[in-house]
This record gives structure tokens, C-alpha cells and sequence, in this order.
């Protein structure tokens, strides 16, 4: 099989990789590049656990194939902090405890971020709606939302940070 | 250690700080079971029957072995001949080996659409895949039954012909599908129905429900040469895999090393394996490391579910509503194999109440569908969803609060439990009392809108823990368990620590460690690891803070009765004495002159675990056009002993009554004519988004446990028991009509409400 010489830049550093056709985003993340912090929950775009942002677009990378990043940006759960500072959402998920066994976790922050980027004051139910798309089993999502939406508040200053 | 600590008195306990495991979960550092790779490592691919019951004719895979990049083909032949006796304890479940090697690699027979039959280790997952086309396998496909009566009719295909129900007073002589019978019998249960002044009898069905888990099962093997062998994986219980694997393989444990990776959820579907003996005889026959991991469809297919059921029950009261007698029966659907089966259920069913006259029996009947599995406080959501429907029958028909007959028949201290002892330091009434005393139990509701309220308990159990705890020569510690971490538990492990050690919980390290590590450990289930291993970590604790006190005192020159530990100090309490404390670290510095190290390694195997108790209310609209069911409000009242990490005991009450909602509302297999399941993906088993659910209020009731330190009782499974009852009961109320079949989708809603008007 013929292999791809892709050009991406992944947390904002340079990264080209050689990708057959028809692998996944996801699958070049976690075992090409070594960034295995996006999940595969179900490979079919179901549960959200690799939510990655391409070109400032939230997408389940099992569903993108690795060609298409051609040229494009990714940023992954492991951009996230920076200079070893955690994001306000990824602080507040440990303050709520809004994880239990953490899978789902890289790609609920990845979508959180994207939705506050657009929507600094979501209501819960914006935030509810936003957030279908990733799966959770553990938390039954209550401090997931609280967390969200206690994170947009302190962002607004709105409220100082416990 | 003995007492329970008053809660004022406690510094750490109670409190709510970042759980020490976090960091690396929100970075997407954490390794999960996927997450393992090793140099040289292969990648495995499984051939699935496409058949839900066949003969296995041959199978030929030499065109596979002979794929250029293909480095070992396995079959069934590669385990070892296992002795049909074997049985490993796992818990809540015992886990049969011959059973467990057939749902690794199938023997002569497939029982289920998606049964493994052979797998492939290759040097990529694109040529293990390819090397499946190439193997030949040569069925005799035969009938396949999948529902509990089809498979219990006489001409029914038997799956088994092997099996013969076990726990009828004679053992039958013919085989059939029937696995096992159980009764239970109190008082005279058909006199007392006779003389109750109200009986509601009805008949309640559940499907068949996966535990959602969203990691799907993987694992690295790799075997060296003079056959030693360590296995990555994620799992419910490291112990637990060496076991099995070693067990299906004809490993010595000695030679096994497993070790355990983060856990990406089970809720007792990762209490068994379906990977690492596979994984294992690949790297055998290679000499290479081999990765296995399974796609969301295959968990689907080939992992085990909870049981579907169908009940009977007949319940009768007083006009007083005085519950008089209960007759119940219960068919447990186990899938392929005597799996997670009635026997809980027969213990849980009544458990709630006190009731004189009862006859419950159970039987399990095996049906061409994957093998069941522990789901979260197994077999018991079923039972007592029919009991707490048939509740809110009685208390409607007397007239009567629902929480309020429930009063008056719940278990109290000293009533006798399901094995005839006193129950202990329950606290069901308190319960119910602060369910009753709750906001959401008066607040007014609104139109098409139904309110109802179940109750639930779950036995709890205890087991063999071992704990390591170090103190470093700066003065922090390590708190080394071998029990995964699923959902904080290293949180609640370093917190019992601290606050024994009178330590800041940062200073305390907890770690899981492997099969190699630290001595054996049942695995993370049965709500047992906060309180099990959970004393053994503060038995430990309280061991070392013996050795601190006694190295102190052989520092100052005097009698360890002389010294006192406060504060993370040894005080010297000599008469005149002016010694200045000694510091944890100031001991710790000095151990190469004081005797050595400082450690302590304890084991416990506790049989005092008691049950918990929750009741929750949950409020539902309907939508009469669609009948589709919406949960608008949901509290979960639970009775947890005392919370070490109050947010994560919150968070198993809110993630129990999820998927409990779920199992209500959405989920379940669904198969084709053919015996395949329909709906192996998260679209179509439909686990609940967040935008399906409310807030999910919590209270916690906390009556300590006498007996452990801090008082923990076992929290992670009593949840998801109320909700499929509770969401029933406000589903009737909404709808003005009662409804005995799980799940409540919106076209079998929409159905009744219908075909009532």
C-alpha cells in the first residue's frame, strides 16, 4: 500500500507524518505521533472520546481521515495545559471531581473548550446539547455540566476561583 | 485501630481535594489499557463466528499463517486442557475456566454471534486483519434460541448437552437449558396471599443490558523465552487476570506478572477477561510482544452483559399496608454460559422489607447470546425493580405515601437478613426518612409530568486486601493496594492514610501495584475496596505510626508509652521531659541508626461489610404524541456509611442512577432472526447523553459503620438498583396506566397509552 506524506501542525508545533489512506486521524495520533491522550471509545463518532480541533473545527478524529489533515492544525487533549498550567476547565474537573475513571475525560475538555470559545455564558442546556455528543458512564454528567459552566463563570470573572 | 473516629475529630475525611490520579487524566497522560505499546510488538486480530450456534467442523488457517508479515495463528488447541472443575473466586461471580477459555478462543461448538475462534498476530493491524480472510473455518450451523422461554421449551435447541439443572431435588437426566434452580422459602407464603386484604400479582420482563463501559477491553502480552510473561492491561482486578490467564494457559503465577493500567471503566464487566490468553499463546508462539484490543462492536458481541429477566411476583398487605407475603419467580436470560445469574437476585429481591411469609425462586437459563457478566450490584436491579413497581401498586391501592409504606415494613438493625443473622448497623429508615423530608418529595409538579420513588439495597462485600505503607526518608509515604483505581479510589486510599499518619494528603502517595508487587488483592468490585482495602490502608497506617512512636522513643531514651503521636509529630509525654517533638521526616532521616526501614504490610479479609440502603425520586414528562419519557428532576437519597471523598461517593450515586435510567428508558441488545445483535454500536444501544438527563441531586445519609475505622460502607452499586423502578413508577403516574416492561421507549409508550384510549 502506497503511504501519504502529510503536513500538519499538532499543538502548534510542525509534525508530518506517513499515513496510508485510509487510516484515521485518531489512529495516526495515538500510534504514530504517540498521543494516545484521545481515546477510541467506539470508532464510528458515537462517543466523543477523540475529539480533537482541526482548524478550529471540534471533530471526532476516528472520523477524519489522516489525509485530510494535510496542512491543517490539530490541537489534542495534550496541547491543552500550557507551560505545564492547567486550563481553568481541566483545574475545575479536579476540583468538582467531575471524573471518575478519566477516559472520557480528554475528550470532554477538548469539546468544553471549543464550546466556550463560541459561547462564553452557555446555559446548561446549551451546554447539555453541546456536550451530547461525548459520552460518559461513570459521572452521569452532573459535575461534568457544573464544571463547564462553573469554568465559563470564573473565565467571565464572573465568579473568583475556590 | 478501634472505634470509629468522631467526625469532628477528623481533619481529611470528609473533605474534597484533588484526587491524586487527576493530573494525568485531564492532560491525557494516564496510560489506559490501549495505551500500552512495547518495541517489536505485534498486533492481533480475532476471527468471530458470524453464527449464533454451530458445530465447528475444522478450521484451517494455514493460507493465514503463510501471509507474508504474519507471525502466529492461535486456536482453541493452544490452551491448555483444562479440567472442567476449575473455578476461580472473582468476587460477586466465580469464574468457570473452561467456560472462560471457550469466550477466549471457542472449543468445538459457538454458542454466540461473535464468539472468538481463532486470532492472528501480525506486524500490523492491517495484515492481522487481512490474515482473517484467509482462515477457513467449516460450521454446522444449528438452531439458535435467544429468549428465557423459547429456551426453556421441551424442543428448544439445547446449548449444552451437558448440562443438567443443578438445585432440583433430583438432577434431571436430560439436559436442557435450565442451568440452575434456587427457592427460598419463609413462613407459608400461599395462605398468607389468601388472607391478605390487597395482592397486586403482575409479571415484569428486563432485556438483556451491557455495562457501557466506554474503554474497550486491550491488553499487551509479551512471553519470554525460558516462558516468563507479563501482561498490561486494564481490569477490575490484576490478581483476577494472572488468575485466569494462567489458569486457560498452563502458566505457573510465578511465571505471570500482570500489570494493571488506568481503567477506562467496568461497573463489573471487566471482573473476567477475554483478550489476555489469547494475547498470551501469540507471543508464545512468536517471541514477540502482541497487542489485542477489542473494537466497541466486538465488546458488544462478545463481552458479557447483564442478564435480561422475566418475573412473577405476587405481594400482599394488610389494609394497614403490613406486608404479609410475597411469592416471586425469576428467569434469569445468562447468555451462552451459566453466567451472572438469579442467585442474587433471589437474595435481593425481598431484601428491603420485613415480610413473615415468602416462597421466591430463581432459575437461569442459557440462550445463544454472550455470556453474562457482573453489571453493577448484579442481578439485583431486575428483582427489585419488580418488587418496588408492585410497592407503588400496594401503597396507591391502600391510599397510602409510598415512602410511608415503605416505612413501615423496611429492615431494621437487628431484623433478621437473607442468611437468617441480624442485620447490622443498616440504616434504610434514615433513608427514607431524609428521601421523605427532601424538597423534590413535595414540590409541585407539572402537566403530563409523574413523580415516583423505589428504593434499593445491595449486600456489600468485603475480602482479601493486602496493603504496603512506606514511609520515605523525608517523611511522606507511599500507600501501595492491588486494587485498580476505578473511579478515585486512590483519593479515598491517601486520605485514610493522612489522616491516621496525621499527614497533609499530599504528602502520601497512592499506588496501584502489580501481581508482582504486593500480595494477592480480590479485585476493584462488590463495593468492597474503600472498605476493605480501605482498613487494611488504615491498619497499616496505624502499624506504622506504632513503629514512628516506638523509633522516637529509642531516640529520647524512653518507653514508647511515652510518647504520643499528634500532628504528624512524636511527643514525648516522660515524666520532665522537655524533649521538642520529633517530626515524621525527623524520624524518618534517622532509620538507618533506628532499626531499619519504616513500613508496614497488612492483610485483611473482612466479612462485615453491611448493605446499603438508597431511595430516589425521580419526576418524568411525557410527551403523549411520541411517548417519549423525559427525567425533568432526579434525586438519589443513599445511606453510605460515612464519605471518605464526598464527591466521588456523589458521583457513584449520580452514575448509578444514569445508567439505571438508562437500563429504564433505552437500552437493550437487540437481535436479528439469525440470533445476530442489531444494535452493536452507541448509536443504537442508546446509552444516555447529557442532554437526555437533569442535574442529579444527591443526599448522602451517613450512619457510620461500627466496625471500620472511619465508617465506610460500600457505595458504588446500590445505585443503579431504584432507578428502573423509579423512573416506572413516575412513567405510570404520568401516564395514568402501569407498565411492567423494560425498556420504556417511546413507541411501546406510545403503544399503551394508546391502546388504552
Amino acid at each position: 500500500m502506497s503511504t501519504v506524506h502529510i503536513h500538519t501542525t499538532v499543538n502548534g508545533d510542525p509534525v508530518d507524518f506517513l499515513s496510508e489512506p485510509h487510516t484515521s486521524l485518531l489512529n495516526v495520533l495515538r500510534d504514530k505521533l504517540d498521543l494516545t491522550g484521545s481515546k477510541e471509545g467506539c470508532g464510528s463518532g458515537d462517543c466523543g472520546a477523540c475529539s480533537v480541533m482541526l482548524d478550529g473545527e471540534l471533530v471526532c478524529s476516528c472520523l477524519v481521515l489522516a489525509p485530510e489533515a494535510e496542512g491543517r492544525r490539530i490541537e489534542t487533549i495534550e496541547g491543552m495545559a500550557q507551560e505545564g498550567q492547567l486550563h481553568p476547565l481541566q483545574q475545575k474537573f479536579l476540583d468538582l471531581g467531575a471524573l471518575q475513571c478519566g477516559f472520557c475525560t480528554p475528550g470532554f475538555l477538548v469539546a468544553a473548550k471549543a464550546l466556550l470559545e463560541r459561547n462564553p455564558d452557555p446555559t446548561e442546556e446549551e451546554t447539555r446539547y453541546w456536550l451530547a455528543g461525548n459520552l460518559c458512564r461513570c459521572t452521569g454528567y452532573d459535575k461534568i455540566i457544573r464544571a463547564v459552566m462553573d469554568t465559563a463563570a470564573e473565565m467571565r470573572q464572573e465568579r473568583v476561583s475556590a | 485501630m478501634s472505634g470509629v473516629l468522631e467526625k469532628q475529630e477528623l481533619k481529611i475525611v470528609g473533605t474534597r481535594p484533588v484526587r491524586p490520579d487527576g493530573a494525568d487524566k485531564v492532560t491525557g497522560k494516564a496510560v489506559y489499557g490501549g495505551d500500552y505499546h512495547l518495541p517489536g510488538m505485534l498486533w492481533g486480530a480475532v476471527l468471530r463466528s458470524p453464527h449464533a450456534h454451530a458445530k465447528i467442523i475444522s478450521i484451517d488457517t494455514r493460507k493465514a499463517a503463510a501471509l507474508s508479515g504474519v507471525k502466529a495463528v492461535a486456536t482453541h488447541s493452544d490452551f491448555r486442557e483444562s479440567d472442567d472443575s476449575d473455578e476461580i473466586n472473582a468476587g460477586e461471580t466465580m469464574i468457570d475456566i473452561d467456560a472462560a477459555a471457550q469466550m477466549c478462543l471457542a472449543k468445538d461448538k459457538v454458542f454466540y454471534d461473535g464468539q472468538p475462534v481463532a486470532a492472528v498476530a501480525a506486524t500490523s493491524a492491517e495484515i492481522a486483519a487481512a490474515a482473517l480472510d484467509l482462515i477457513d473455518v467449516q460450521y454446522e450451523v444449528l438452531p439458535h434460541v435467544i429468549e428465557i422461554e423459547d429456551a426453556m421449551r421441551e424442543d428448544a435447541p439445547v446449548l449444552h448437552d451437558d448440562m443438567f439443572t443443578q438445585g432440583m431435588p433430583e438432577t434431571p437426566k436430560t439436559a436442557s437449558n435450565v442451568s440452575m434452580r434456587l427457592e427460598k422459602i419463609t413462613g407459608d407464603a400461599d395462605a398468607a396471599l389468601d388472607d391478605a386484604d390487597v395482592v397486586v400479582t403482575r409479571r415484569y420482563t428486563t432485556q438483556m443490558v451491557h455495562q457501557g463501559y466506554i474503554e474497550p477491553q486491550s491488553c499487551v502480552a509479551s512471553v519470554s523465552a525460558d516462558g516468563q510473561a507479563q501482561i498490561w492491561c486494564s481490569s477490575q482486578g490484576a490478581f483476577m487476570v494472572r488468575s485466569v490467564a494462567a489458569a486457560i494457559t498452563g502458566m505457573n503465577l510465578s511465571d505471570l506478572r500482570v500489570v494493571p493500567l488506568e481503567i477506562g471503566g467496568g461497573f463489573g464487566g471487566k471482573t473476567t477477561i477475554y483478550l489476555e490468553p489469547v494475547a498470551l499463546v501469540l507471543s508464545r508462539k512468536s517471541g514477540r510482544p502482541v497487542k489485542l484490543a477489542l473494537s466497541r462492536d466486538e465488546v458488544f458481541r462478545s463481552t458479557g452483559p447483564g442478564p435480561g429477566t422475566i418475573m412473577e411476583l405476587s405481594l400482599g398487605a394488610t389494609k394497614d399496608g403490613i406486608l404479609t407475603a410475597a411469592v416471586m419467580d425469576l428467569k434469569y436470560q445468562v447468555g451462552a454460559f451459566a453466567g451472572s445469574g438469579c442467585g442474587a437476585g433471589v437474595m435481593h429481591a425481598l431484601g428491603c422489607y420485613r415480610i413473615e411469609n415468602t416462597r421466591v425462586t430463581g432459575c437461569d437459563v442459557v440462550s445463544n447470546m454472550p455470556s453474562t457478566n457482573a453489571y453493577r450490584a448484579p442481578s439485583a436491579p431486575q428483582a427489585e425493580f419488580a418488587v418496588e413497581c408492585a410497592m407503588d401498586e400496594i401503597a396507591e391501592q391502600l391510599g397510602m405515601d409510598p415512602i410511608e409504606l415503605r416505612e413501615k415494613n423496611g429492615v431494621k438493625p437487628g431484623d433478621p437478613s437473607f442468611s437468617g443473622a441480624p442485620l447490622g448497623q443498616v440504616a434504610f429508615m434514615e433513608t427514607l426518612a431524609a428521601a421523605k423530608s427532601h424538597p423534590h418529595y413535595s414540590a409541585p409538579l407539572g402537566p403530563n409530568q409523574g413523580r415516583g420513588i423505589a428504593a434499593g439495597w445491595w449486600v456489600n462485600h468485603g475480602g482479601e486486601s493486602t496493603v504496603m505503607v512506606s514511609i520515605n526518608e523525608d517523611g511522606s509515604a507511599v500507600v501501595a493496594t492491588g486494587n485498580p483505581d476505578i473511579g478515585g479510589s486512590r483519593a479515598s486510599m491517601a486520605m485514610m492514610a493522612a489522616e491516621v499518619l496525621q499527614i497533609p494528603m499530599q504528602k502520601v502517595r497512592p499506588i496501584v501495584a502489580d501481581t508482582a508487587s504486593i500480595g494477592y488483592s480480590m479485585l476493584t468490585g462488590g463495593s468492597r475496596t474503600t472498605f476493605a482495602t480501605g482498613r487494611a490502608v488504615c491498619e497499616a497506617s496505624a502499624e506504622v505510626v506504632e513503629i514512628l512512636k516506638s523509633r522516637a522513643a529509642m531516640m529520647w531514651g524512653v518507653e514508647p508509652d511515652q510518647v504520643e503521636w499528634h500532628d504528624g509529630e512524636a511527643r514525648c509525654t516522660a515524666p520532665g521531659s522537655d524533649e521538642a517533638p520529633l517530626g515524621i521526616k525527623q524520624i524518618a532521616s534517622q532509620t538507618a541508626k533506628t532499626g531499619g526501614p519504616i513500613n508496614a504490610e497488612i492483610v485483611v479479609n473482612p466479612h462485615d461489610a453491611l448493605p446499603t440502603y438508597g431511595v430516589h425520586i425521580c419526576d418524568v414528562e411525557l410527551d403523549r404524541e411520541t411517548g417519549h419519557v423525559s427525567v425533568v428532576r432526579y434525586t438519589a437519597v443513599q445511606d453510605v456509611g460515612r464519605a471518605i471523598h464526598p464527591s466521588y461517593v456523589e458521583g457513584q450515586a449520580q452514575g448509578g442512577a444514569v445508567q439505571g435510567i438508562g437500563w429504564a428508558l433505552n437500552e437493550a441488545y437487540v437481535f436479528d432472526a439469525n440470533g445476530r445483535m442489531d444494535n452493536s454500536g452507541f448509536l443504537d444501544y442508546r446509552m444516555p447523553v447529557a442532554s437526555d438527563l437533569p442535574m442529579i441531586d444527591t443526599l448522602l445519609v451517613e450512619v457510620p459503620h461500627p466496625t471500620h475505622p472511619f465508617g465506610v460502607k460500600g457505595v458504588g452499586e446500590v445505585p443503579i438498583v431504584p432507578p428502573l423502578a423509579a423512573v416506572t413508577n413516575a412513567v405510570s403516574h404520568a401516564a395514568g396506566m402501569r407498565f411492567f416492561d423494560l425498556p420504556l421507549t417511546p413507541d411501546r409508550v406510545y403503544a399503551a397509552i394508546n391502546s388504552q384510549s
